[in-house]
């Protein structure tokens, strides 16, 4: 099952933009994003995009799990990485535990080799970060809850009411 | 699935927009693209067929703008409404917080809301969710059409719960916002 409602604190979030960052670095791509399975973007590095990020993340993850499910009809359990090939720009999806997805976005100035390569070790990275902030989410403790609280209902709400108007 | 992410200060929700196919799930989604203002809306991203017909899903990022420190986004999405879609329904209900049901009012589509309700039901339950768990609202659509169903019986038939109901001109935009807004509401409330 999905996690239903999930958080990134702090420490987590530098811990994974560290590995990001490096991924990065040594594989020489252009950007590296992460999203979860619903399309949620997490965080991202490398060369400010020239889209959409969010609709970017909701289509990558579109993808994966369509991908996902062809696998399950071939008798796959899934494809835990896949490549979209294209004569400038190319991309490397790699899945992260249950739920996450890496994206590498790269050019010509390096090879799917190198990508491949530093992925697996990225993904072995961020699958630690990964599991230690689903534990703390598993025991959630006053340290880590920081309630919204009804001010952030009654606020939110007002900007619901002038955003969706006729 | 909601994200929140304490460090960029960002709050992600995602609500659903379902129903049969043809009832007016991309029309609400175009209208609220069409009416929102520039700065707070994402590219709209439709995969559909040449004729007009969601193939995968519509997806529409909104920008409710910075609350509690907390800048908030909706994204919303529609579901393909014909019955042979039903494993793309399935991979865009994942993780969803609040859904809409668009029924169409026409009483040729009696059936085909019936049948599309109880796919919700089913697709919801494959992840362990109930419909009476969710923010959920229903929106009786084309109610500017000749031989519709009475909203007693719609209401009847569909939503014998009496959750949130709202009649539905989606192409000319009556009761679009209402039905967003009270599924957004929820949602929020479900945060706090």
């Amino acid at each position: 099952m999905v996690r239903t409602n999930w958080k990134v604190f702090e420490e987590d979030y530098w811990a994974i933009s560290t590995t990001l960052q490096e991924l990065l670095k040594n594989s020489n791509a252009t950007s590296v994003i992460l999203l979860d399975k619903t399309g949620q973007l997490i965080s991202s590095v490398g060369d400010e995009p020239r889209f959409d990020m969010y609709s970017f993340a909701s289509l990558c993850a579109a993808d994966f799990e369509a991908n996902a499910q062809l696998a399950k009809l071939i008798g796959e359990k899934d494809f835990s990485t896949l490549y979209h090939q294209g004569s400038n720009e190319s991309m490397y999806l790699a899945r992260v535990e249950k739920d996450i997805i890496l994206v590498i976005l790269f050019d010509k100035k390096t090879t799917l080799g190198l990508v491949r390569l530093r992925t697996k070790k990225a993904v072995e990275n961020l699958a630690t970060v990964i599991k230690g902030l689903y534990d703390k989410l598993e025991y959630e403790n006053e340290e880590y809850h920081e309630e919204l609280g009804e001010e952030f209902t009654a606020e939110a709400e007002m900007e619901i009411d002038s955003l969706f108007s006729d | 699935m909601s994200l929140i992410n304490y460090s960029s200060r960002e709050i992600n929700v995602k609500i659903v927009y379902y129903g049969p196919g043809l009832c007016g799930k991309t029309t609400n989604i175009q209208y609220i693209y069409d009416k929102v203002s520039p700065d707070t809306k994402g590219k709209l991203i439709t995969l559909a067929t040449e004729m007009d017909r969601t193939l995968f899903f519509d997806f529409l990022p909104l920008e409710l703008g910075t609350v509690k420190g907390f800048k908030t986004r909706f994204h919303l999405y529609t579901v393909p409404g014909q019955v042979y879609y039903d494993a793309s329904r399935k991979l865009i209900l994942r993780g969803t917080d609040g859904v809409v049901f668009v029924a169409d009012s026409q009483t040729s589509r009696y059936d085909a809301n019936i049948e599309s309700l109880y796919n919700l039901h089913e697709n919801l339950g494959e992840y362990g969710l109930k419909l009476n768990e969710l923010p959920y609202a229903i929106q009786y659509n084309k109610r500017d059409l000749p031989d519709l169903i009475a909203v007693p019986d719609l209401e009847e038939e569909l939503n014998p719960k009496h959750f949130p109901a709202f009649e539905a001109v989606a192409v000319n935009g009556i009761g679009v916002f209402d039905t967003l807004k009270a599924v957004a509401k929820g949602v929020l409330r479900n945060l706090s």
